[in-house]
């Protein structure tokens, strides 16, 4: 007992402070939202798009990167001879719309928007998700289950990941959505009670990821279900997940606006 | 050595052959040296097949670890089957049938013909719609009390799905079936005709939580295949990448473990600490799980001065912390009852199956690719391999925390001494018509790769075989006359991979 104690005060007490305090340090490498600048480039070069391995970049009509298809590998920047794309450190990608995520130097960054008022009042204290893992590497599937680690603590929000999609407000999908596991998907999602939810965590869930246009596979969950939050990353931070889930309850959101407005 | 041992062709774990000096031997000695070599303790590493018009080519890849080398041999096949050899070497028994679904070649013989991962062949026609994961003839007991329960693919916690088929008499389980396939993505055939600028992220997602294991043993493959010898400090940061990736999934093992029975101090310290592994890796790359970190002629980061301290001193944090939380649970007696004697599997049993990692370890089985296939790094700085000898969920979790010790020691040592000069080279083009094996001891045993290059130095064929492939096998087992209830504990104890195994 004495030595359960003693532990006890040794690991201390680890549950971050955010979103009250300051987000957690990030590792310097991190590599977050892309930043472009798209007038850097050398007339007629296509490195960045040529080294990317899933086709995330395109030059027409202006520099783009598609974060629902970026791994975040970075092969782009590292292409780049002028420095006009890069990597930076903004956690915060996900997306209420697919469009939202194909970045330009023109738009930079738009925040994920909160649910509307009736959904709010229904998910907004407690929201119980199922997760559903089509394919996943197990590194997406990891980062989710990192969310109810003591360190970021998901039920101090209201929000659990429950044991069956009958107790379940929404679904967490993984993955590109395997054909072998396009029944079961349907089958999950059919199984939990309107009005629903579904959050596509993910380069697979969102694209297909290295996995775009497999036979074996379907592009991501929106080929099967209706997809109402995109996290990318391959797989993304968890602070990245929990910023997405946060705004979709519309928990940040006057923190969002006013990052707009500047 | 037997005269049809004597003809296959022999190399090390990280090297090749040219494919037309393989020796083609007819199917009698291809099964007797099969047979003789798995008989003197050689294991099946990989056995696979290979179009070659008219039909296919079986290449085996055997491991003589007391000799420090592998065994190849190849035999090509006329008809639509051949003889199955599963009843006297149980190891080859899911390679037959993966041999079986992936070019419809049927293994006369065999006891538990049954689909892998209901995947579509990869020579022929398709018949992929005619198969619905999961749909098999389900091993069945019957008689009065006997029941039968089925989980998954869905599961209730987050993790990757598959189907467990249990025969049950009251708690008791008689029988426990695995179908699994549920995650096929295609790896092994979209590997052919690389290397490309994709094929990297196929292995780094292969198994996601063993990217740098899978990452280097691709790398190893390239390189091997193009002559190009990775510089000493790519290679020490690549050993400790792969360390503070066995660091981080032990460590959280045994916080699930340590779940699993309810004892809630370790599985909540181990869960938080296991991500402290991670962001260490994270340092390094940017990414926790090491991805781009591994790359063909090194690694794709470098560390100076300033990182190797925070490093170290972050590791030293970490491993304290663990410690304390992993010592909790040996000296919790109610946590030890459940794990002592639960999921036994004998030494025996192990090596008939060819299990590996700690699972193998824990078994009693003297194997580890860093000591016995060594490659990279670990050529010049040793590990010593840990051992266990119950087999059972005790000494899974036990080994772990020996290995989590073993790997602190050497991530510190390596750090302390860290090499200079580069930490990568440049990679030339990859050799045509060769045959190339690389070993890599993974988190959860050895993990082989083997490429054949076509005449225009292509990937033609590219074999994975994760630990997983072996040791799932090993969980049924173990399961036998077990508590149903028991089975998240044993599951756990063996955390295997389900898309490394399905691809």
């Amino acid at each position: 007992m004495l030595k359960l104690l003693r532990a006890r005060i040794q690991q201390g007490h680890r549950t971050l402070s955010y979103p009250g305090g300051p987000p957690p340090d990030l590792p310097e490498r991190f590599r977050g939202h892309p930043v472009l600048a798209a007038g850097g480039c050398a007339d007629g070069c296509a490195e960045c798009a040529a080294a990317c391995p899933t086709g995330a970049i395109t030059l027409q009509p202006a520099l783009a990167v598609d974060l629902g298809k970026c791994l975040f590998c970075g092969e782009c920047a590292a292409a780049c001879p002028t420095g006009a794309l890069t990597y930076g450190r903004d956690y915060r990608l996900a997306a209420r719309e697919r469009g939202d995520l194909v970045v330009t130097e023109t738009e930079p960054v738009r925040l994920a928007k909160a649910l509307d008022a009736k959904a709010r009042r229904l998910f907004g204290r407690s929201l119980k998700l199922r997760q559903v893992s089509a394919g996943g590497c197990n590194g997406c599937e990891s980062e989710v289950n990192v969310l109810s680690t003591v360190v970021w603590d998901l039920g101090r929000f209201g929000i659990q990941i429950v044991a069956s999609p009958r107790h379940a407000d929404g679904l967490i999908v993984t993955g590109p959505v395997t054909e072998n596991m396009r029944l079961a998907l349907r089958k999950t999602y059919e199984a939990v009670a309107p009005p629903k939810i579904v959050v596509a965590v993910g380069a697979c869930a969102i694209s297909g990821g290295p996995y775009l246009d497999h036979p074996e596979a379907h592009n991501g969950a929106d080929a099967i279900v209706p997809v109402d939050l995109y996290v990318p990353g391959c797989p993304p931070h968890p602070l990245t997940i929990l910023d997405g889930l946060l705004r979709l309850l519309g928990r940040l959101e006057s923190e969002g606006a006013q990052r707009r407005k500047q | 050595m037997s005269a049809a041992a004597s003809r296959l062709a022999r190399l090390k774990a990280g090297a090749t052959l040219p494919r037309p000096e393989l020796p083609d031997l007819f199917w009698a000695d291809f099964a007797a040296a099969l047979l003789d070599a798995t008989a003197r303790g050689l294991r099946v590493v990989a056995y696979f097949g290979a179009p070659e018009a008219p039909s296919t080519r079986l290449y085996l890849v055997l491991a003589d670890d007391r000799g420090a080398e592998l065994a190849v041999g190849t035999t090509r096949l006329s008809g639509e089957s051949f003889p199955s050899l599963t009843p006297q070497c149980p190891q080859v028994h899911l390679f037959e049938r993966e041999i079986a679904e992936q070019y419809g070649l049927r293994p006369e013989g065999h006891p538990w013909l049954k689909p892998v991962r209901f995947q579509p062949p990869l020579r022929g026609p398709s018949a992929a719609s005619l198969r619905i994961p999961g749909i098999i003839d389900f091993y069945r007991v019957e008689g009065a009390e006997v029941h039968e329960v089925g989980v998954g693919p869905v599961h209730a916690g987050v993790i990757e799905p598959g189907h467990f088929r249990f025969q049950c008499h009251g708690e008791n389980v008689f029988h426990l079936e695995i179908s699994l396939g549920y995650q096929h993505r295609g790896i092994e055939r979209a590997l052919g005709g690389g290397p490309d600028r994709r094929s990297i992220h196929y292995l780094e997602t292969a198994a996601g939580d063993t990217t740098i294991g899978h990452g280097t043993a691709y790398c190893e493959i390239v390189e091997a295949l193009a002559r190009c010898r990775p510089p000493a400090r790519g290679s020490a940061l690549r050993g400790i990448a792969l360390e503070l990736e066995r660091l981080a999934s032990h460590a959280g093992d045994l916080g699930a473990l340590a779940g699993d029975v309810g004892f809630l101090p370790t599985a909540s310290y181990c869960g938080r600490i296991r991500g402290d592994f991670l962001n260490l890796t994270a340092e390094i790359c940017g990414n926790r799980f090491g991805r781009s970190l591994v790359c063909p002629g090194g690694t794709g980061f470098d560390l100076d001065e300033s990182l190797v301290r925070k490093l170290l001193e972050r590791l030293e944090r970490a491993f304290a912390d663990c410690r304390s939380a992993v010592e909790l649970l040996w000296e919790s007696a109610s946590a030890m009852e459940r794990f002592e004697g639960t999921g036994t599997v004998p030494r025996e049993v192990a090596a008939a199956l060819g299990l590996k990692g700690p699972a193998a370890r824990a078994s009693g089985l003297d194997r580890d690719a860093r000591r016995d296939h060594p490659s990279g790094i670990f050529r010049f700085h040793h590990i010593p391999v840990s051992l266990g000898d119950s087999g059972d969920v005790f000494a899974r979790a036990y080994v772990r925390w020996l290995e989590i010790q073993r790997s602190a020691t050497f991530v510190r040592e390596l750090l302390a001494a860290f090499p200079g000069g580069q930490n990568r080279v440049e990679v030339g083009t990859v050799e045509p018509l060769r045959l190339a094996v690389s070993l890599v001891e993974g988190w959860r045993g050895e993990i082989c790769h083997v490429a054949l290059t076509d005449e225009n130095g292509r990937f033609e064929r590219y074999k994975i075989v994760d630990p997983s492939f072996h040791n799932w096998s090993a969980l049924a087992f173990a399961l036998r006359g077990q508590q149903i209830s028991d089975f998240p504990l044993c599951n756990k104890s063996f955390n295997l991979s389900y898309c490394g195994h399905d691809l």
